[in-house]
């Protein structure tokens, strides 16, 4: 059973802001689902590979140079910053 | 979710100029479609159904959705979907209840409920979905229309808001299997902004019906599955028997473990990926007193129950301590159900099982126990998991409940064309 500090934990790392109530609910559901999954516990995948994509890619490479925007773009994406200066996203300070 | 009369008019009006003009129309000229809300549109206000984005507006069109446009198609909007399309009935959007259009008080599955319903109401000829578990093919089947999850990389996933990228594909919906066909026709092919984007080397139908083998998964038809459902899929695998197809019982032995292997995969994605809506760039954003005040109050406010949980529990899947014994177990487990697949295409052309274990719900009935919401899924997500196509269609004249059945065909990987080959004859039955 996963424990309601363990819920906490696992919120920060996700950055999620949770109230009690939804902390409680949370914790009650995900044990709910982990415990349906330790179905998996059951299967043998001794010498077995992990698939991480369904269809086989290759690598794609492109030059690394500056592309061409469309100026309408730029400002549509400027106008949605929650805050800018000039044309510049501004953000609050990673370290204090 | 929102009607976009000026963009239709604007476009409608120059087809009628080409029209008038005695032009050469486009594939889609004048074909009103919805979209999905969670594929972006040139200056659509796409939300993926969440508070998160609730006034964002996007600057570029999706690569499926540029195509559409090329071909002279007329957006009437954008539909309805659970928030980030996460879940199985539509409930989970942050916005507005979706009903089935064949009966109001049912669901009309999810999680591009707004497209099949808007599609099986007669408001638009046809739809882009997406599917990462099902969510092109359940609803499909809620509403009798026919829907398809293309292979993995068959069309561009570029502009479709991420959820879980190795599983996740924009796929059409339509009335009938022809204009599915033609609707997919336009948005597949290979494209330079999705390195996961590829183009199959035989992009055509290769056999002469009745001349192919069906396997029937003796998985997908126990404990669990309504029997009238049941029923109704092999009687058409019956019908095809008669009409000189080989119709054979097989196993796909790991079926048992793909819910949980899947609820596994996909949060975890969805955990990485929905980490960009954290109120810096876009969206909404909430102030605090420092940078991870802004990150958790933005993300606990703006998205909901469903993708809440979700995002913990992926983010519980990768945490150091339970990596192996989780994520990269459902990963490897993922091999198995993916080779379960090639084994039985060694031995038969196609699989034909249902789409869902039973008809569409009440509105309501499922969506406080997260659990019983997820099993919608048990005969979808095997699918995305393996990267295989498949499609989901109205069996022909039945009826469970008083609804449309929906009957999957699954195919190997590319054979899209051989899919709709088969879907058109069994529309025919």
């Amino acid at each position: 059973m996963i424990s309601k500090e363990e819920v906490k934990h696992i919120a920060d790392l996700a950055r999620l802001e949770l109230t009690g109530e939804e902390t409680d609910k949370m914790q009650k559901d995900l044990a709910n689902i982990l415990g349906y999954i330790e179905k998996l516990g059951e299967l043998n995948v001794e010498n077995v590979e992990p698939t991480f994509r369904p269809v086989a890619a290759q690598n794609v490479w492109r030059e690394d140079e500056q592309q061409k925007q469309n100026p309408q773009v730029i400002e549509t994406m400027l106008s949605q910053m929650p805050a800018k200066e000039g044309n510049m996203l501004k953000v609050r300070e990673i370290f204090e | 979710m929102q009607a976009s009369p000026q963009l239709a008019l604007r476009q409608a009006k120059e087809i009628d100029k080409a029209i008038a003009g005695g032009k050469k129309l486009a594939l889609l000229a004048g074909i009103p479609a919805a979209i999905k809300d969670a594929i972006l549109v040139k200056d659509f206000n796409n939300t993926a159904a969440s508070l998160i984005l609730e006034n964002f507006h996007s600057a570029q069109d999706a690569t499926a959705v540029a195509k559409l446009r090329e071909e002279g198609a007329v957006f009437l909007g954008r539909t309805n979907l659970d928030e980030f399309a996460m879940g199985s009935s539509t409930e989970h959007s942050a916005y507005k209840i979706t009903r089935n259009p064949l009966d109001v008080e049912r669901v009309p599955g999810g999680t591009s409920g707004g497209s099949a319903a808007a599609i099986a109401a007669g408001e638009c000829v046809f739809a882009l979905g997406s599917d990462t578990g099902g969510s092109i093919r359940q609803p499909a089947a809620f509403c009798g229309v026919v829907g398809l999850k293309p292979t993995y990389g068959r069309v561009s996933r570029y502009g479709l808001i991420a959820h879980a990228s190795s599983l996740e594909q924009i796929g059409p919906m339509a009335k009938n299997v022809d204009d599915c066909e033609i609707v997919f026709d336009a948005i597949a092919g290979q494209d330079p902004k999705d390195s996961t984007s590829v183009d199959p080397e035989f992009p055509i139908s290769n056999f002469q019906f009745p001349n192919i083998k069906i396997g029937i998964p003796k998985e997908y038809f126990g404990r669990g599955l309504d029997k009238d459902i049941k029923k109704a899929v092999l009687e058409t695998a019956g019908k095809l028997e008669k009409q000189g197809v080989k119709i054979e019982e097989i196993s796909l032995p790991n079926a048992e473990y793909a819910l949980p292997c899947y609820y596994i995969i996909v949060p975890s994605e969805a955990s990485a990926n929905l980490a960009r809506f954290d109120g810096i760039r876009y969206g909404k954003s909430e102030k605090a007193e420092n940078l991870f005040g802004v990150y958790a109050k933005t993300r606990g406010r703006g998205l909901g129950e469903e993708v809440k949980r979700r995002i913990m529990l992926g983010t519980f899947a990768l945490s150091s301590g339970y990596y192996d014994a989780y994520y990269l177990k459902a990963q490897k487990a993922r091999t198995l159900i993916k080779r379960d697949f090639e084994t039985a295409f060694e031995k038969v052309d196609f699989l034909l099982t249902p789409v869902s274990p039973f008809q569409p719900f009440k509105i309501g009935e499922k969506i406080n126990d997260p659990l019983k919401m997820y099993l919608s899924d048990v005969y979808t997500i095997s699918i995305n998991l393996a990267g295989v196509p498949a499609l989901s269609m109205p069996i022909p004249k039945a009826k469970v409940e008083n609804m449309p059945v929906g009957l999957q065909i699954i195919g190997p990987h590319f054979s899209e064309k051989n899919i709709f080959h088969l879907a058109k004859a069994i529309e025919q039955l």
